[in-house]
């Protein structure tokens, strides 16, 4: 029996969804045509005024909103509220200039709250879990966003937020955490020191573990739930969007994540066209948030890839499901002409043996040639005291490298531990081309 | 009959083999023979030590990835043909060698020729039918 949070929302019939959508749409248009200036002229340089939004399928002539639009828009130009009616403040880690600043209402923090709880339910937590919550909390919405819905939901919530693992290790056996929320590359950190401290999950009480903030492999959910003796749901969210929550997968499938329809329409377009593809391909995200009012977002170009499906899912929700981020768009590294996402490289790595997922990506251009490196830490299990199977080991995975992906690279083993480790997102490329 | 060698894997960057040197000589680790085996990335450092989990402990602590190895010392006269003889008894019976380094004996004639065997059971057995000496671990860690 699957559980819900909001059943008769979870489930309702597509026509009635898109209804639904359609009125909450016009209200967005509507709304942001009035109080955004931005909005206006991007409307009406498109020729759309709101009154000609008649269906879902005018949405695609409606101008995209970009990340550049909101940093130039720093801090406050895209809000459709006032500042007495915001209530909070977030912002993006934003690895280059300034952070890209979203602001939220009292109705946009309880919307959030809500489908955040949504989302822990359909993860398969419930009132009575005991929360790990090792999201950062701050600017970041990580931390803040999933507390928030598990106190909503009525589970007792640890916030424990980012950083000192030994007490994080220490917190969860003697607290009996029974979920666990934080970035995939953390939980696996967690692994790591856990096994070094003598600590064996399978003594914990942990059942599930919420991962997102950042894309991860199926092969990733292999190993984590085999070390952490979890089941691993991905989540995902974006501040720009609402923050964590967005859409989330189901424990009883785990295959795509739903995307609360009710609150976001979601569309893939191809990122070099701007064309809406049709369902089941791969490209762009662009979401539109219906129902925001701090900082409504019409057609935002996400920059995640990935794919979007209508088919009905076993768990009985009618939301649409996207397909696993494959990567940023701007994470995509295109060595010698062939496009490279670390997670495919990750994937890579999983499928051998031994090999722990702590890697990095070097690229650099050495006589106008582009170079990957791949290093890959040798911890005790893979460590061979013998030159020649390290050997092998390297040129295996380069030519899995070569053969799934195509582009030459050349791996590196290192020391352990050499490779930083993250409490948050953690940094898998250095390209040395960008000057 | 085996001799405990532990192995150390080493980046190919400057200060690492200082670093093992300086950690194990702060806990009082004598090394007794040691050989590195280098690619252009990175290399293994094997050591027989005085003290083997004292120096593996202690270099994982620091660390470094570790681990422990078996291989067989034996001794040969320090003179021409004193290799050849032993690796051609060797070679008559098809036992394959991984690897090997030597070192000459403080005192006494002899050399000391540390071999790791694919298959060490059955090297020592070769060996020990050919009437050549096989070192206990206990001696060489004293020498």
């Amino acid at each position: 029996m699957t559980s819900y949070f909001h059943e008769e929302i979870e489930t309702m019939p597509r026509v009635a969804l898109q209804a639904l959508q359609l009125k909450r749409l016009q209200a967005t248009v509507a709304r942001v045509y009035e109080k955004v200036p931005f909005y206006r002229q991007t409307l009406t340089k498109a020729g759309i005024r709101p009154e000609q939004i008649r269906s879902l399928d005018d949405l695609r002539r409606l101008p995209f909103t970009t990340k550049q639009d909101m940093r130039d828009a720093y801090p406050y130009n895209l809000f459709a509220a006032s500042m007495d009616e915001i209530v909070r403040i977030h912002a993006s880690s934003g690895t280059t200039g300034k952070p890209t600043v979203v602001g939220y209402t009292l109705k946009d923090i309880e919307v959030w709250t809500d489908l955040m709880a949504r989302s822990f339910v359909a993860a398969g937590a419930h009132k009575g879990d005991i929360i790990h919550n090792a999201y950062g909390y701050g600017l970041f919405t990580g931390g803040l966003g999933a507390h928030y819905g598990a106190e909503r939901l009525g589970a007792s919530v640890i916030p424990i937020s980012g950083g000192n693992t030994a007490r994080q290790l220490m917190i969860m056996q003697d607290f009996g955490s029974t979920v666990l929320t934080c970035t995939p590359s953390y939980s696996l950190y967690m692994a790591e020191e856990a096994r070094e401290a003598g600590i064996d999950f399978r003594n914990l009480k942990l059942r599930v573990g919420i991962f997102g903030a950042e894309p991860w492999s199926e092969d990733m959910r292999t190993e984590i739930e085999a070390k952490l003796n979890l089941h691993a749901i991905d989540i995902y969210g974006l501040s720009e969007i609402m923050g964590p929550g967005v859409a989330i997968e189901c424990i009883e499938m785990k295959k795509g994540l739903h995307i609360w329809e009710d609150h976001f329409l979601a569309e893939i377009i191809d990122p070099d066209s701007g064309e809406v593809l049709p369902e089941g391909s791969r490209g762009e995200l662009v979401i539109t948030t219906i129902t925001k009012e701090g900082i409504p977002l019409v057609r935002y170009r996400t920059r995640d890839i990935t794919s979007l499906s209508c088919e009905p899912c076993a768990c009985g929700r009618t939301h649409a499901r996207l397909n696993r981020m494959s990567g940023r768009s701007d994470d995509m590294l295109i060595i010698r002409g062939v496009n490279v996402f670390p997670s495919q490289i990750e994937s890579i790595l999983m499928r051998i043996e031994r090999v722990e997922p702590h890697y990095l990506l070097i690229v650099d251009r050495v006589d106008n040639l582009d170079t990957l490196e791949v290093q890959v830490e040798v911890d005790e299990l893979l460590f061979s005291d013998e030159i020649k199977v390290l050997q092998t080991l390297a040129h295996r995975i380069e030519k899995e490298i070569k053969d799934m992906l195509g582009v030459t690279s050349k791996v590196r083993l290192v020391e352990p531990k050499t490779i930083a480790r993250s409490e948050g997102k953690a940094k898998r490329v250095i390209d040395n081309r960008k000057r | 009959m085996k001799v405990e060698q532990i192995s150390i894997f080493i980046e190919n960057k400057s200060g690492r083999l200082a670093e093992v040197a300086r950690v194990l000589g702060q806990k009082g680790v004598n090394i007794r023979a040691l050989a590195l085996a280098d690619t252009s990335d990175f290399g293994i450092l094997r050591l027989i030590v005085d003290q083997t989990d004292l120096a593996k402990a202690t270099l994982k602590e620091g660390g470094f990835t570790v681990s422990k190895t078996e291989v067989v010392a034996v001794e040969v006269p320090d003179q021409p043909g004193g290799l050849s003889g032993i690796l051609d008894v060797l070679d008559n019976a098809k036992v394959n060698v991984e690897y090997m380094y030597a070192f000459v004996e403080r005192c006494g004639g002899n050399a000391v020729i540390i071999f790791r065997f694919d298959d060490p059971e059955a090297a020592i057995r070769v060996l020990t039918d050919n009437n050549i000496a096989i070192l206990a671990g206990e001696r060489l860690y004293k020498m």
